[in-house]
Order: structure tokens, then sequence, then C-alpha cells
């Protein structure tokens, strides 16, 4: 088993909370883990992405080849279609409809939303915000989405909860059960 | 201890040197360096003192520093990102001859394909330079285990030690398991006075003595667990020498596609030479996969060039920029490189900004409206957040080169005339080397305009402690600038017109001005906030 994951972005936004729960999860599971991410200057707003490989062999690239992302799971429309050359041909696509404009010449968001599905035969669109609302924090859409993208990580739903209660306890037991149903509310999107 | 730990490059090398009985931790922040001494600074041992590892105001003052402790008798360990050692380079190169006391480890962090910087020098060099030993770890575990090494080797031969990583490695995570930690080295000054005070003739004999160490770190390189054959197949006319990391992207490939060849992995320098004979000489062609610049392929390839060998000069590999598992598909199953989907003509760039109420957004706007007379517009910046008035809306600065350059590049325009002669410069880049330009600024009374942006960290790098918050003015008063024209403004939008009023009064002042812009970084004032709650 082997699962190339492309996180995508924008600085700020979390992916990196979820290349935690993810890597937290493989980890349990007895998984080799590889996971490069962004730090420095495209943190101030810029695009951002990070490389996660899990997988049952040693890994050794920490950056996963082009063509060869099982999945691109992103934060935000537009950076979903940035990464497109690592998508595989049958990889898929999961990401928030919720644009994060920052530039002026942000594009249309039904343009970019037909584009995604004219590229990606197996695409979730996922309205992030709206679940992480209700599940009880703005600040929830990683989360939202790590469960939206749980099916394509070829790990377990329970542990990736598990690691979620685990990472998240640290900062009160409100914070974890409103995460938990963040991740909830994501999977059955 | 046989549990596997999570962590970053950065942080094993901080957890591998605390393991192995580190003392002190010395560094200036700097991409993708910062990490290592952030780790150390939140461990027990960093929060307690039992290792010291508060920032440096530079990477001279931390190597320096360094090597103090390593005198002392204690093993000490100085961290900068490549351009770091550049501002070091006189005390590293000195180093080497008069050697060091207690364990010493150099850790240098480049940046290929300036992910972060503003070029991609290779490290190499410089241990080529100060004929220092040089371990170059391809993944988290061996940078575990090269750090661990690397203090013994340095305490057992009296070098400094420089461990060399790149922004792949520093920034990306994987598991490592742990060994059994060493203590600290009690305090035991090094008592040799010869070996330290390099007149020239202690100097003489301590370059001999390096040079005749030589042979004994080439001979520690052919045994050194980081050099190894990974054995292809038998019959294989292509060989493949993979310089650290390099490594990872040669086996991606050679697994993925099964090509079985052999590859000679190179962690440990000065290079071993008769491993590279003994393996060079089983192959009609040799590739060398380097991550950084071609300095080992063009040392085998020889002055006239031959032809076995091929790697960045030749175009088999790009000649700049990281590498990548694409690039080693080009380079040995050109077959198999698949031509990407290209990413869709809708998708806008999206670089990096200013952070929304950033007081460096506000300076510029009063700096634009004061310069608007002006038929001459040029202002010399320099490196931080401050740099990104560089892009539109702002379009502000003329210059960033290295850091401190702005004040000096001022006072050279200014000597040759130019007017307004305006530099802009952050609060630690200031502490960091600005002070010594405006000195010469100050003795030549020059006319230059100095704009220091104080938002009371080093922001860029994430914000760590700035090495004179609070005392800006006081050292420029110290520094000998004329008190009147050392002014504080608040970058604020209410303040416009004043501040716009104040930047055109010193600018109409014929010698040396300071205009200290004062405004604390929106991102470190967020976090205060949350953390007080
Ligand atoms: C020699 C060298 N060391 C370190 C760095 C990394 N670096 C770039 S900008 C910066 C700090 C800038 O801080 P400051 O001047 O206060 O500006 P701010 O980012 O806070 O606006 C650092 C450490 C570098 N580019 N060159």
């Amino acid at each position: 088993m082997t699962r190339n994951i492309l996180l995508a972005g924008v600085g700020g936004q979390g992916i990196l909370t979820i290349a935690a729960i993810i890597d937290h999860a493989a980890m349990q599971q007895g998984l080799y883990i590889k996971q490069a991410e962004v730090h420095g200057m495209s943190q101030r707003g810029g695009a951002v992405q990070s490389h996660l490989r899990i997988s049952d062999e040693e890994i050794f690239s920490d950056l996963i080849p082009l063509g060869q992302a099982d999945l691109i799971l992103s934060l935000e429309p537009m950076e979903a279609l940035r990464y497109l050359p690592w998508l595989s041909q049958d990889g898929a696509v999961v990401t928030a409809t919720q644009p994060f404009i920052n530039i002026p010449n942000y594009p249309d968001k039904e343009q970019l939303l037909s584009e995604i599905s004219k590229h990606c035969k197996d695409v979730h669109f996922v309205n992030a915000d709206k679940l992480a609302q209700e599940a009880g924090s703005p600040k929830a859409v990683n989360v939202v989405m790590a469960g939206a993208a749980a099916q394509y990580l070829g790990l377990s739903p329970e542990q990736l909860l598990e690691s979620i209660r685990s990472l998240f306890s640290l900062k009160g037991q409100h914070i974890a059960e409103l995460n938990e149903k963040a991740f909830k509310l994501g999977q059955t999107s | 201890m046989n549990e596997q730990e999570l962590l970053l490059g950065a942080e094993v090398i901080a957890r591998a040197a605390i393991d192995e009985g580190l003392s002190g931790v010395y560094a200036y922040p700097g991409t993708p360096s910062t990490e290592i001494t952030e780790y150390i600074q939140q461990t027990e041992e960093g929060r307690t003192g039992k290792v010291r590892s508060a920032w440096s105001v530079n990477e001279k003052t931390a190597y320096e520093a360094a090597l103090g402790m390593s005198y002392a008798g204690k093993r000490s360990m100085v961290c900068m990102k490549h351009v770091g050692l550049n501002v070091a380079a006189d005390a590293f190169i000195n180093s080497a001859s008069t050697g060091s006391k207690g364990g010493m480890v150099v850790v240098v962090a480049d940046d290929p394909s300036m992910h972060s910087s503003q070029n991609e020098q290779d490290t190499r060099y410089y241990a080529r330079f100060a004929q220092l030993p040089l371990l170059e770890p391809s993944n988290q575990q061996e940078a575990y285990d090269c750090v661990r090494y690397a203090f013994a080797f340095s305490e057992a031969l009296e070098l400094p030690v420089i461990v060399r990583i790149t922004t792949r490695l520093s920034h990306s995570r994987s598991t490592i398991i742990r060994r059994a930690a060493t203590l600290p080295n009690p305090l035991k000054p090094d008592t040799n006075r010869q070996k330290w005070i390099l007149l020239p003739a202690n100097a003489r004999r301590q370059y001999q003595h390096l040079l005749d160490l030589q042979p004994q770190l080439t001979e520690a390189a052919e045994m050194s667990p980081f050099n190894r054959e990974w054995v292809g197949k038998e019959d294989s006319t292509t060989g493949i020498i993979a310089f650290g990391l390099a490594y990872n992207y040669v086996m991606e490939v050679n697994t993925r596609f099964n090509l079985q060849l052999p590859v000679l992995k190179i962690s440990q320098y000065p290079l071993p030479e008769k491993t590279i004979r003994n393996f060079t000489q089983r192959f009609q062609r040799v590739l060398i996969v380097e991550e950084g610049y071609p300095i080992y392929e063009e040392l085998l390839k020889g002055f006239f060039g031959n032809e076995k060998f091929s790697g960045r000069m030749d175009g088999t590999l790009p000649r700049t920029g990281e590498l990548t598992p694409d690039a080693l598909i080009k380079a040995l199953v050109p077959a198999e490189a698949v031509q990407p989907v290209a990413t869709p003509a809708i998708v806008a760039a999206r670089p990096p900004e200013l952070c929304q109420g950033c007081g460096h957004r506000d300076l510029y706007d009063a700096l634009n409206e004061a310069m608007d007379s002006f038929a001459n517009r040029h202002v010399f910046a320099d490196i931080g957040c401050y740099t990104l008035g560089a892009l539109p809306p702002y379009n502000s600065i003329n210059t960033c080169v290295d850091m401190g350059a702005s004040v000096t590049m001022a006072k050279g325009a200014a000597d040759a005339g130019l007017h307004p002669a305006v530099a802009v410069i952050g609060d630690s880049t200031f502490t960091h080397s600005g002070i010594t330009g405006l000195l010469d600024a100050v003795n030549d009374k020059a006319a230059v305009t100095i704009l220091i942006s104080d938002n009371y960290t080093t922001a860029m790098t994430g914000g760590q402690d700035s090495g004179a918050t609070g005392r800006i003015a006081a050292i420029c008063e110290g520094v000998g600038v004329d008190s009147n024209h050392i002014r504080t403004i608040v970058p604020l939008k209410k303040n416009h017109a004043e501040n716009v009023s104040v930047l055109k009064e010193e600018f109409a002042y014929n010698g040396v001005s300071v205009v200290i812009a004062c405004r604390e970084c929106i991102q470190t004032a967020r976090r205060k906030k949350k953390t007080n709650v």
C-alpha cells in the first residue's frame, strides 16, 4: 500500500494540521512516512503545498513524482488546480469550494470548479465553510476536509478519529470534540 | 528510546545534538535552518538553560561563540542558512587552523531552487576551501546518526565538522529512532596557546597540521558508515554516484523501474579516493548526481573533460535548482518520462504578500508619497518581510542584495551624488549588519536617510527575538547620529500626512538621518493576544 497525497492551500489556512493528523494515523498503523512541507517566504499569504507519502515499504523521495499523486486535497479551489501536473490519471481531487481571495485577478469560482471536473473524473467538492460552522468553529475547515478525504487515504477512519482526539486533546476536551464532529461531518459530506 | 518519533529534518538535528551532550547552540535565524534552534529552545534542556540557546545577533558572532564554548571543552553547535556562512566565513576559515576542543558541529542549510533565498550557493565548496570534513545526510535517520557521529569525530580530531543539509531534508518529516544519550562535557579549557594564537609563526604550524590531517580525513571517509554501495546488477555498464539527499531520487527511480543500477552513496567528505576509483573503474558510464553545484562532477571530469562522467554539466541533469524524481527519470529512463498535464491557464499566480495590518505597508505608502517630488527615485532596501515592498502595489524599492547592504549602498550612492539616498532596513537586519555601515556614514558625514522599519521582531523567519528591541534609537545616537535627526514615527494610516512630512524633512537634511518606524508585527501581536487569553 502506497499513498501519495498532495495537500494544497494558502499560507495560514492550516494544511499542516491535516498533515499532522494523517502522519499520526499512519504512524499508529506502522507505515513509513515522508512529508515535505513549505516554510518561509510563501507562508506569507502565498500558495503552499505539502507532499505527503505513506507506504508499507521504504519511501525514498520526499517529493511525489509528476503524475503520481493519488489525491490532491485542497482547502481552496484554485490551489487544487495548481498541482494538476502531479495528479495520476485515476487520482482524485477533494477540495473545499470556498475561494480564498487575496489577489486582484482571482478567477471566477464556477469556472474553476468546472475546470476541476473537466480534468479529473473523481472529484469531491465540499462546502467546508458551512460544515465547519456546523461543527462549531470556522477554523475547523481543515479537519472537515480531512474527513472528506478519509476514504482516499488508505487509513482506517477509526484510527484517523483516534489521532484527532489525541492531537486536539492537548487543547482541551471541547476543542477535541469540536474537531471530531468536524471530521465526521466531512466524512458524510 | 526504541520508539519512533516523527520529526522535521531540522528537528532531528537538534534532537541528535542534545542526545550527544550538547551544551550550547548558537544561531541567527534563516530559512531553512531556523527550526533547529527553535526546537532546542522549547525542549526541557533549552528552557532550563542546560543547553544555552538564545539567538545571536548574526552568524559571525554565533560562530565565534560556538568556537569559544568548544575552546572551554564543551560541545557546541552553530546553525545558519547557506548565506550565513558568508557572514561567518572569516571565523570559519580560521577555525580550521586553530581547530577546536570540545566537539563542534557547524550545521549549514543550503537552499537549492532558492525557495527562500537570494542564491543557491553550495556549502560543500566552503568545506573544500577550509579543508574541513563535511557530512551530508540523505534522510532523517541518517541526519540523526550523522550529527551524533560528527560530535565525536570533531572531538577526536579537534576540528570543527560541518553538517550540510538542504531545504528538502530540513523541512521534511519522517520517523527516527534515537539512541541512549551521552552526558555533556565538563568545563576544561584548552591550555594550548600556540594552537589558538594565530600569529604567523603559529598559523604556519597550524596550517601544516591541518594539511597533515587530510589523509586521516580521507581515510575516515573510506571507512565511513555513511558512504556505501547499493549493489545493483553485476553486468551493469552504468554506475551512479549519488551525493547526500540525491541518493533518494536515484533510488526512487532505480527501484520503481527495477533498473538495478549500482549506486555509490557519498555522505562524508573529503571524497574517499580509493572507493571512488574502484567504483568508477567498473563502468563505461558514470552518472554524478549532486544536490547543489556540480562540484565533484567537475572534479571527476577533470579540466579537459572525461566523457565517461555525466551529470549537471552536460545537461543530463538540470544545471540549476533542486533535483526531483522527475529529473532522474529523464536522465535514467527517458522513455518513461511523462509529459505532465499542464497547470490550467485559469490558475493565477499567488505570490507572498505583506500581511493585512502590517506596518511596512503604511511605511511604504508614506515613503512613496515623500519620494514623489524627486525625479531620481532610488530606494536601497534590505532583506526581510519589507523586501515585499518590491511588488505591486508598492514598487517602492530598487535593491535587495545581502543583509545590511541597504545602509552602505545608500552611502556609496550618496558619495556618487545621488539625492535623496534612502535606505530601508528592518530592525533585526540593522543589528545583524547595519550598525557598522551606519558608523561609516556618520564618519563620512554622508547625506543619507536610513529608514529602520522596527516591528520588534525578526518577522520573515517566523518571529524570533530581535537583537535590540527598544534600543534602536539609543544605538543610532551612540554611533554618532545627531539626535535631532533621529526621528521616530508610527506607521499607521492616521499618521500618514505627518509621516510624509517627517520623511521629506529628513531627505532635505544634508547629513546622516535616521527615521525609525515603530509598530509591532501583526503576526507576533496576534500570537501574544492568543496566549494571553
Ligand atoms: C546572512 C543572512 N542571514 C539570515 C538570513 C535570513 N533572513 C532573511 S530576512 C531575515 C530577518 C529580517 O528581520 P527584520 O530585518 O527585522 O525584518 P522583518 O522581516 O521583521 O520585516 C532573516 C533572518 C539572510 N537572508 N541572510
